[in-house]
């Protein structure tokens, strides 16, 4: 069975793909109630704010989040100038000058978040060979979406005594394989929240992965309730579309 | 020719424009009078339904084809962009991504409908074949269209299925070199993907206008498999499948946005999101769901090329599946025990596609094996022989009868569907 299975593989994949089931497959990330699930269900924007909150001190350090503009924001309840002082805040390289030099300015809300790195082998340089990955639309790119965000954050854990973490590396229980190159970072009442919720690992886990579902759906609000109204007016349509259907085929049955 | 319409529209514009180019005559000839048997049944509507999103995707496509930029370093990027920057892009790309999906559901549907009722049998062969090419070519289209947003699945899966024709002997290599422009998948690679992306919708435009012309010739089929006997038997189009339709054609659409606003990626994978590396392999290389039975035929088989082969055969063989069916009896209605074999093969097919989501481990090779065989047993074996054994029972004289006779029995099937399709 072994050898068939191994012509199966090269025959179907082509390629030399590993078909091994991933380490972490038997492992269920388990599923969290969200504020934004379900066809009602809105960005909890106090929430979003407070992820924000700890990418900036936390994530970014590390983490690039490169696709999203500081203007996003807008949608978890920033104002105008709270961003423009917020985009102020970053050092954005601009240029070439007439001299033709690169040069560093202040930030604008329609740049993008600045990386922590210049390139990504920069980032593994720093990082233990490890690559940060880009938190943009970490959210939709993950088996689990959300619920994985949160898994993950919360999952760091001692190894168990058959597994041997190789140096440098970290043991969670929902990463796939397992062992990652990213410390355990959330710490109890690690971060000060600006608002006065009390910063537990697990408040702080929610409200990174609800920000980081922002992030990578930033129209996820204006996406249901126009699916709310849409879905309205078709059922609405479907009604008269029967009632005339019906009238009109009476006299044929 | 000229004066014969003269008296036909009231608008002398139209007239005069029809006594020269008669297309007004041919619209109302096709659409208007056009005569369909009266007892179809709601699964009737998903022609017009298909017909529809393919409207949908060549229009939402062609918006998103503004945006869009074909080229390796910048595709991933301009996708979100267009999810985050352009108006209302996040809607136009999520009615076209699960307009693919819908698209795929109403033409399979409209294909088992057709197996069901021996839509495929003289003198209708030709209709048939040209809808198994729409198949083909939406199959295409689709895939191409998956390797756009240059995402890890779009690499992989172009890679995977571009590396199929490399099974082939001696031509192999060099077609695929000559499909990719270059030793991998790259730049040319999407490139030119994209531009036939853009193309192939057309070609289906084209072959569905043979499709329904031949339909116009033929006529429709119905639920009883015989022949309209006379007017009594058929209703004009217009006004009354253009209703029937149109309400159908509603409710799939509320099925559609449940999915484009409420769960728009749930058709798709989430390594998708993750933008296309060469040098990392996702763990599992799935194509989208539409393809999995095909995929699981094409792994059943544990020789490359034969896999390749048996895959094209599995649409091979609907291509001839009109000379394959021996029996003279259309609908299933009629042929007790094909009746039953059908849902066996609706069953069977299911299972591929659950096996094409599964790891190449067992159980899942072995079972994926038995309905690969199950599924060429049931056309190149069963049919022909079932056609000659089994013996149907008795057609009614005419379409109206059991309708007269049967105490409405089948407007209350028709009126049963629509629950069906939601």
């Amino acid at each position: 069975m072994r050898a068939l299975k191994t012509a199966i593989l090269s025959a179907a994949l082509a390629l030399g793909i590993a078909g091994a089931a991933q380490a972490s497959e038997g492992v269920k990330i388990p599923e969290q109630s969200w504020p934004h699930a379900g066809v009602f269900g809105t960005i909890d924007k106090a929430s979003a704010q407070r992820g924000f909150q700890i990418y900036k001190d936390v994530c970014a350090a590390c983490h690039s989040m490169k696709l999203v503009p500081i203007r996003t924001l807008a949608g978890i309840g920033f104002g105008e100038d709270e961003l423009k002082a917020l985009a102020a805040g970053y050092e954005v390289q601009a240029g070439p000058n007439d001299n033709g030099e690169m040069f560093m300015r202040p930030g604008i809300p329609a740049d993008r978040f600045p990386s922590p790195f210049p390139n990504d082998n920069a980032a593994r340089a720093a990082n233990n060979g490890a690559l940060p990955p880009d938190l943009s639309l970490v959210a939709k790119a993950r088996q689990g979406f959300e619920d994985y965000i949160y898994a993950f954050l919360t999952g760091f854990e001692d190894p168990p005594a058959e597994v041997n973490l190789m140096p440098g590396m970290n043991y969670n229980k929902y990463f796939p394989g397992h062992q990652v190159g990213m410390p355990n970072i959330l710490q109890p009442e690690g971060v000060t929240y600006a608002d006065g919720t009390k910063a537990t690992v697990e408040q702080q886990a929610k409200d990174v992965a609800t920000f980081l579902t922002f992030v990578a759906e930033p129209h996820l609000d204006a996406r249901k309730q126009m699916g709310v109204k849409v879905i309205l007016f078709l059922l609405v349509f479907a009604g008269l579309m029967y009632a005339s259907k019906r009238q009109l085929w009476s006299k044929i049955h | 020719m000229a004066q014969g319409h003269t008296a036909k529209f009231q608008n002398p514009v139209v007239n005069w424009i029809d006594s020269r180019l008669p297309i007004f005559t041919m619209l109302n000839h096709e659409y208007n009078e056009y005569p369909m048997p009266k007892n179809v049944n709601y699964l009737w509507a998903f022609g017009a339904i298909a017909g529809i999103m393919l409207v949908i995707m060549i229009a939402t496509g062609l918006v998103l084809a503004m945006q869009y930029a074909a080229n390796t370093a910048i595709a991933f990027e301009s996708v979100e962009r267009i999810m985050r920057d352009v108006n209302y892009g996040w809607l136009l790309r999520y009615v076209h991504a699960n307009g693919a999906s819908m698209f795929f559901i109403a033409v399979y549907i409209h294909l088992f409908r057709g197996l069901y009722y021996g839509s495929y049998k003289a003198p209708r062969e030709i209709l048939w074949m040209l809808g198994v090419v729409i198949l083909l070519l939406m199959m295409a289209t689709a895939f191409m269209g998956y390797v756009l947003p240059w995402g890890q699945m779009s690499f992989w899966g172009a890679t995977v299925i571009t590396n199929l024709f490399s099974a082939f002997p001696i031509v192999g290599d060099p077609i695929v070199t000559w499909l990719w422009g270059g030793f991998s998948v790259d730049n040319p690679t999407l490139n030119r993907f994209f531009a036939l992306h853009f193309l192939l919708p057309f070609v289906i435009l084209a072959v569905v206008v043979l499709h329904v012309a031949a339909l116009h010739v033929s006529g429709s089929n119905n639920p009883l498999g015989i022949e309209p006997k006379g007017p009594q038997d058929t209703v004009p189009f217009n006004p009354y499948v253009t209703l029937k339709d149109g309400f159908a054609i509603v409710v799939f659409m509320i099925f559609y946005a449940a999915f484009v606003f409420f769960a728009p990626n749930f058709m798709g994978h989430p390594d998708n999101y993750i933008p296309a590396n060469p040098l990392v392999t996702p763990a599992h290389i799935v194509p989208e769901w539409y393809f999995l039975p095909f995929y699981a035929i094409l792994r059943a088989i544990p020789d490359k090329l034969g896999g390749v082969l048996a895959m094209f055969g599995a649409i091979a063989v609907l291509f001839v599946l009109p000379w394959l069916d021996t029996s003279r009896v259309r609908s299933c209605k009629f042929r007790p025990i094909y009746r039953q074999f059908f849902w066996v093969l609706v069953f069977d097919s299911l299972v591929l596609g659950y096996i094409g989501s599964r790891p190449a481990e067992q159980p899942y090779i072995l079972i994926g094996q038995i309905a690969t065989a199950y599924y060429f047993f049931h056309f190149l074996i069963l049919l022909p022989i079932l056609g000659k054994l089994e013996r149907p029972s008795p057609l009614p004289a005419s379409i109206s009868e059991p309708v007269l006779k049967g105490g409405g029995r089948v407007a209350a099937g028709a009126h049963a569907k629509p629950m069906e399709k939601a």
